[in-house]
């Protein structure tokens, strides 16, 4: 049987290692599989996040080969013949262990955003049209390898100030749902750090969803901000209005 | 003495699936102290991954719909073994459970004339399953979730229940281990809600995560609760059967629900053999027994399954309707679903039995704790309709947290657990640290999942039961000298190592009583007795602990009242 060589990396976020396996491949095997035979056959306590192994929770989040990747749709075929495949965990977050990283700061950003808000006498009629672009945002499964991507929280940790690609299309979503009252644009200036994203659209190209987060959520999210803040009509009704 | 950190609540539940969600939810409206504790991240739970839809008699698409054609459906495929009263309760209330999902958020596709689509799906007499495309469960839980995190319930993510504790003869507390630090945490509670599933794991093909070790069921078990319909492990007819590593992934009823069709290798449509009127739309004991006769007599698929196939219903909308299934088969098997069928065979899915619970209230057999979903049994009786369960979840899930949350306020009591039961349950979960040698969990798991696979599966023989008792018992022994190595830090192999006394203590419980049951009866099939016998349909199995044994007794089904009974005329 046909064998590549794993390359992963162990260790916790003081003092890491790469360690490499040989694994036999089988047809149509998947990274996560080759994670699993290193666990059950050479290292018991190789740590790693998976649940459905069919791209549908978002759980197995790595790097391979550089590229963060769902590990249970990464395909061993995908790579040339002889080439090591190098497992490392997402660098935006720090480790805990081995492939394990603290996300947790996703969780608190997503304490922030205000809550689907329908109106009271709302009579629930809402038509397919009106949701298809919304049901786009829906389907994230919150794997957060675009927050691993993105350049604002990868390369220069603006955490403090800036929500990520996934909370842009969680906003997007509220914002979009035909029956929602709330206004989240005041949020997107000033909390979320919107204007931080320069759409270099690495977000997108990352999805495993096929969201077209730049286009579709971020790029409409940052015109309802420019309306608000920098119209200068409705700037003028302000003055004026008092409101 | 090994250290803890403590936190208290009225109310503790277990489980961050549908069902402990909706129940953690429903608790915090009672205004009393909830925490959620769950295993993976919050959103990751099984219900994530349910795909068809949640079934809710509210007759959007067939009008003729009602509550009694639905409860009728759920007993018929529950093959008259289901309790009644959770049958009725769980039909008249999902449709308001499915509307005040859509009030906190969610979006499912639509009507012509804007209301919330109904597709078809096997057992339903009408088009009755609310959905989003085949993603239902994600829109699910992200909706539960982000009302759970409005109301600003505490969650402990990536935390581990081990044990419960009683005072007297009511629960008190669970003691559990952070799985990042391998610390211990004591939790008290005045009472304590499972949603902790089902127990997928024990065999080797299986749509399940890792997570569906049955943790619930081995803990409940161990404070006194009793377990019941333990024979029915629903078989999915379709899961994935190629390439290897994806064997056992699901496919969606809504393939066979949006007009999806079932060939063998001479390219008939089998189910014509067995089940004419429902073909394809059987109920899903029915369509996995097909699949299995199909391809034992060597009418199967080029990897053992048969062909399911969508090639003749129009490709955009194939894409459109099952778009997640388009990219699973696309990404993992090289198959075209639009251009190509796809090889599928039947996969473990689902757990019948479970807790044996009242039906009003959610409540055990042990005084403040609860059970909702699929750890619970009763609702669905030998077989699940698809689609029932994340209507279950949603209506029991609710009752479990308003009965748990009256519970506890009427119980003023502070709950105390003795540090003598902490220290002798930590010193449990530590000592396959301290050995130097003895089997490796891993192993003793594949053995598990090969025995429960191969021996008490989806076609089941007196001789095989017993040997896989037998094997049980073996792999007991062995866990008693399980090693763990590494430190406590992630570690998977130690967590695998408790989760295999759960795993064991539920697989005796499911071979002793389909050992017991001397007939085929819906999810559950005796090569040995073939026959459906009414003598054995008056009959729940119960299961208990009796000092260190298992102790199995037959328990009358209650029985439904004239109205009720009524509505079977027309259909025996």
């Amino acid at each position: 049987m046909a064998e590549v060589t794993f390359r992963v990396s162990q260790g916790t976020a003081e003092q890491s290692e790469e360690k490499s396996y040989r694994v036999p491949v089988a047809t149509g095997m998947v990274v996560l599989d080759a994670i699993h035979y290193i666990q059950s056959h050479f290292a018991p306590d190789l740590a790693v996040r998976w649940n459905c192994k069919a791209a549908k929770c978002g759980s197995c989040s790595a790097e391979v080969n550089g590229k963060p990747r769902l590990m249970c749709k990464t395909r061993l075929d995908d790579f040339a013949a002889g080439e090591d495949i190098v497992v490392y965990p997402l660098k935006t977050f720090p480790r805990i262990k081995d492939l394990v990283t603290n996300v947790s700061w996703n969780f608190q950003v997503n304490k922030k955003i205000t809550p689907c808000s329908p109106p009271k006498d709302a009579t629930w009629t809402m038509y397919q049209e009106d949701m298809d672009r919304v049901q786009e945002f829906r389907k994230c499964i919150e794997c957060f390898l675009c927050q691993d991507v993105c350049h604002v929280l990868r390369n220069h940790d603006k955490q403090n100030e800036f929500a990520g690609p996934r909370f842009f299309v969680r906003v997007a979503s509220l914002e979009m749902h035909p029956l929602d009252t709330a206004s989240r644009i005041s949020y997107l200036k000033h909390e979320a750090g919107i204007g931080l994203c320069n759409i270099t659209k690495c977000c997108t190209e990352v999805c495993p969803e096929d969201i077209h987060i730049t286009d579709n959520a971020i790029i409409p999210l940052k015109e309802r901000v420019v309306d608000e803040f920098y119209d200068p009509l409705s700037r003028l009704f302000k003055i004026f209005s008092g409101k | 003495m090994e250290s803890f950190e403590t936190h208290e609540h009225d109310v503790l539940v277990i489980g961050a699936g549908g069902a402990g969600l909706r129940a953690t939810i429903e608790a915090a409206a009672q205004g009393v102290s909830v925490g959620l504790v769950c295993k993976s991240l919050l959103g990751k739970a099984h219900t994530v991954m349910a795909e068809g839809g949640v079934a809710a008699a509210m007759g959007n698409v067939d009008r003729q719909d009602n509550w009694q054609v639905h409860f009728r459906d759920t007993m018929l495929g529950g093959k008259m073994l289901n309790n009644w009263r959770m049958a009725q309760l769980h039909a008249q209330q999902a449709p308001d459970r499915v509307h005040e999902l859509e009030h906190w958020g969610a979006l499912f596709d639509r009507t012509p004339d804007g209301n919330i689509l109904q597709r078809a799906f096997g057992g339903h007499t009408y088009k009755r399953l609310a959905h989003v495309g085949d993603r239902t469960g994600l829109e699910m839980i992200r909706t539960l979730q982000d009302r759970a995190v409005q109301l600003s319930v505490p969650v402990y993510m990536e935390c581990t229940l081990t044990h419960l504790f009683k005072a007297g003869d009511r629960v008190c507390g669970a003691l559990a281990y952070w799985r990042e630090q391998g610390r211990f945490v004591l939790f008290l509670a005045k009472a304590v809600i499972l949603a902790t599933g089902g127990v997928g794991k024990a065999f080797r093909i299986t749509s399940n995560s890792w997570e569906y070790t049955s943790d619930g069921l081995g803990m409940a078990y161990h404070l006194g609760a009793q377990l019941m319909d333990m024979e029915f492990v629903q078989f999915h007819p379709t899961g994935m059967v190629w390439p290897p590593g994806v064997k056992g992934i699901l496919v969606t009823e809504a393939v066979r629900g949006e007009g999806g069709r079932l060939t063998n290798n001479k390219g008939e449509r089998f189910m014509e053999r067995y089940d004419p009127k429902r073909m394809e739309l059987s109920t899903r004991d029915q369509v996995a027994r097909a699949i299995y006769t199909e391809v034992k007599e060597g009418r199967g698929s080029e990897h053992g399954g048969v062909y399911l196939s969508v090639t003749h219903l129009d490709g955009e909308a194939i894409k459109k309707k099952l778009p997640s299934m388009y990219h699973q088969f696309k990404d993992l098997a090289d198959v075209d679903i639009t251009k190509a069928p796809m090889e599928v065979g039947p996969t473990t899915h689902y757990m019948m039995g479970g807790l044996r619970v009242d039906a009003e209230t959610t409540s055990t057999t042990v005084p403040g704790l609860y059970a909702a979903g699929e750890v619970a049994a009763g609702l669905h009786g030998a077989n699940r309709l698809g689609g029932n369960s994340l209507s279950d979840l949603l209506v029991f899930g609710r009752l479990a947290g308003l009965h748990a949350a009256q519970f506890a306020k009427q119980n003023k009591e502070k709950p105390k657990v003795g540090d003598d039961a902490v220290q002798q349950a930590t010193r449990e979960m530590l000592e396959p640290f301290e050995r130097t040698s003895g089997p490796s969990p891993y192993d003793i798991h594949e053995e598990l999942q090969d025995t429960m696979q191969n021996l008490a599966g989806i076609m089941r023989i007196e001789e095989d039961l017993k040997k896989a008792l037998e094997k049980i018992q073996d792999l007991r022994s062995k866990l008693r000298s399980v090693r763990v190595t590494g430190s406590r830090l992630y570690n998977p192999g130690w967590h695998l190592a408790y989760d295999l006394r759960n795993l064991l203590n539920t697989s005796e419980a499911i071979a002793r009583s389909a050992l017991a049951r001397q007939e085929s009866r819906g999810a559950h099939t005796r090569l040995d007795y073939p026959k459906t016998d009414p003598e054995w349909g008056k009959w729940n199995h119960v299961i208990s602990k009796d000092g260190g044994q298992m102790k199995i007794s037959k328990s009358p089904l209650p029985q439904m009242p004239e109205e009720l009974a009524k509505l079977f005329e027309e259909t025996h």
